[in-house]
């Protein structure tokens, strides 16, 4: 009985495995022909690109049901969550910074990851939540500010960019997209920050943090910030925010990414590892204290203790 | 949501505890004091499952008072700490534990030492030059990283405890409102306006 159901099932494994076999053998014949180059097409030949979901009547309540890890502690599929990323606008442009931790539970899969994405030289998005969902929008973004450019002989504006990503990611909502992110960048208007997630809520403004982390990051920014710091200032202010957060956070940490948007489009300032940042300060760079964050290092040799002179000198 | 904070700083502890009682959604009551008064150089900030938090409190309260009548002298902070921790601990391991977080701030009269501890409901005890419970932690323990300084004077101290409520009143959607503040040094315990 098994074998005859396979045999005419068209969803089953072994029929979709024979499937994609003969579509692999039908490659094969375009891709001999222009070996290599693929005569300029690529991807055109077959077909728009698509996406492959699961094979089931509600694919959405699916990918819930193997990727909530609120509802299901052991389910199979975990994605990278815990994260830090900050974004604020003041007289001197905009600062980002980000922390490099990708986690899986409780897991720490990378250390090293790019959380900005340098969607063109005047346009940066942050990311937060889903990697991959903010990775692969923010990219096909990039690729629409170009079109936009194409079509408008102008540079898209950080508000209309943001715009598009927001009614986007709307458009799955309900669907498990999980991202909040920051586009930052430089318009006709000037400097200017929006914060955009998978909920669909978009938000202007001059002072956003997101992730696991943001909390303890605001508590380090909120403080600190001013309009009219310097460069300087400000740069320090987002590292030592980040810092913060690696800090306090299990889900961030390992280094921190400094970005400076100014009139004439971003510019990376450098990578920070947060260890080093603890111990040692940022080195020699603009606005560093000269020694370390750690609250260790910062207080050394200072105590609570008031003893009575007299008993100090005995 | 509970918030509560203390620091110390030069020969003193601060504490700062929001005045709201709360039921479901509805506040309560907006003046209740949350840190009692254990001995002439010790204080505690209480929070957690109402009901649970003013029994033990007062449970902690009244035998403070018992060992203090029994044996002339009060209980240095550092063994108080251990006393309450231990109760703790053992009401955990029981078939109706208290669930309930503690800031214990004193001054040890015989070392000069202002001293604080952390403890929380599962009866883990650090001691600390700072500490908070609640979501206004979430913010203010980065502050305070930043901010503190364990050989502050009285004013300093009151202005980092004043960002604290300030950062907590500026990020947190359930902003708790008024705190009352308290101090204990070397004069003892008493109450200060912020």
């Amino acid at each position: 009985m098994n074998t005859f159901l396979e045999r005419y099932s068209s969803t089953n494994a072994v029929s979709q495995l024979k499937r994609a076999q003969r579509l692999a053998e039908e490659e094969d014949e375009f891709t001999d022909s222009a070996w290599g180059s693929q005569a300029g097409y690529g991807q055109l030949m077959n077909g728009p690109p698509s996406f492959t979901v699961p094979n089931v009547p509600d694919p959405s309540s699916f990918l819930r049901l193997h990727t909530d890890d609120h509802a299901d502690p052991n389910c199979r599929i975990k994605i990278q969550h815990g994260t830090t990323t900050l974004a604020f606008r003041f007289q001197g442009g905009v600062i980002v910074a980000v922390d490099s931790r990708a986690t899986a539970g409780s897991y720490i899969a990378s250390g090293t990851v790019k959380k900005v994405i340098e969607i063109n030289p005047y346009l940066l998005g942050t990311m937060a939540g889903g990697a991959a969902d903010c990775q692969y929008w923010e990219t096909y973004l990039g690729m629409h500010c170009r079109l936009h450019e194409l079509r408008n002989r102008e540079r898209i504006s950080v508000s209309a960019a943001s715009k598009y990503l927001s009614n986007l990611v709307y458009s799955y909502k309900g669907m498990g997209l999980s991202m909040g992110t920051m586009i930052c960048g430089w318009d006709k208007t000037g400097p200017a920050i929006f914060y955009v997630d998978s909920d669909g809520t978009r938000l202007k403004g001059d002072l956003f943090s997101v992730g696991s982390g943001s909390t303890f990051a605001y508590g380090v920014l909120d403080q600190g910030y001013r309009w009219d710091l310097t460069d300087a200032e400000a740069q320090e202010l987002g590292r030592r925010s980040i810092y913060a957060a690696g800090h306090r956070d299990a889900f961030s940490g390992n280094t921190c990414n400094l970005y400076h948007v100014k009139e004439n489009g971003w510019e990376f300032i450098a990578n920070y590892d947060i260890s080093k940042l603890h111990y040692d300060g940022p080195g020699d760079v603009a606005g560093s204290p000269g020694h370390g964050y750690g609250y260790g290092i910062r207080v050394q040799g200072r105590s609570s203790a008031n003893p009575p002179e007299a008993t100090a000198a005995a | 949501m509970e918030t509560s904070f203390a620091i110390t700083g030069k020969g003193y502890v601060l504490m700062a505890a929001d005045t709201t009682a709360a039921r479901s959604i509805v506040k309560m009551k907006t003046d209740e004091d949350k840190i009692k008064t254990l001995s002439p150089h010790l204080l505690m900030a209480y929070s957690g499952e109402p009901g649970d938090t003013v029994q033990f409190a007062e449970y902690v309260e009244r035998n403070i008072r018992l060992y203090q009548i029994r044996n002339v002298y009060a209980l240095r902070p550092a063994a108080a700490a251990s006393w309450i921790r231990r109760s703790l601990a053992e009401s955990l391991r029981s078939r109706k534990p208290y669930s309930v977080n503690l800031l214990l701030g004193g001054y040890d009269t015989s070392s000069y030492n202002p001293q604080l501890f952390w403890i929380d409901y599962l009866g883990t005890m650090t001691e600390v030059p700072f500490a908070a419970h609640g979501y206004g932690a979430y913010f203010a323990l980065s502050l305070l990283d930043r901010y503190h300084d364990p050989s502050a004077s009285l004013e300093e101290g009151l202005d980092t405890l004043r960002r604290c409520i300030d950062e907590v009143s500026k990020r947190l959607v359930v902003t708790p409102g008024k705190y009352k503040v308290k101090i204990v040094d070397k004069d003892g315990v008493r109450e200060i306006e912020l």
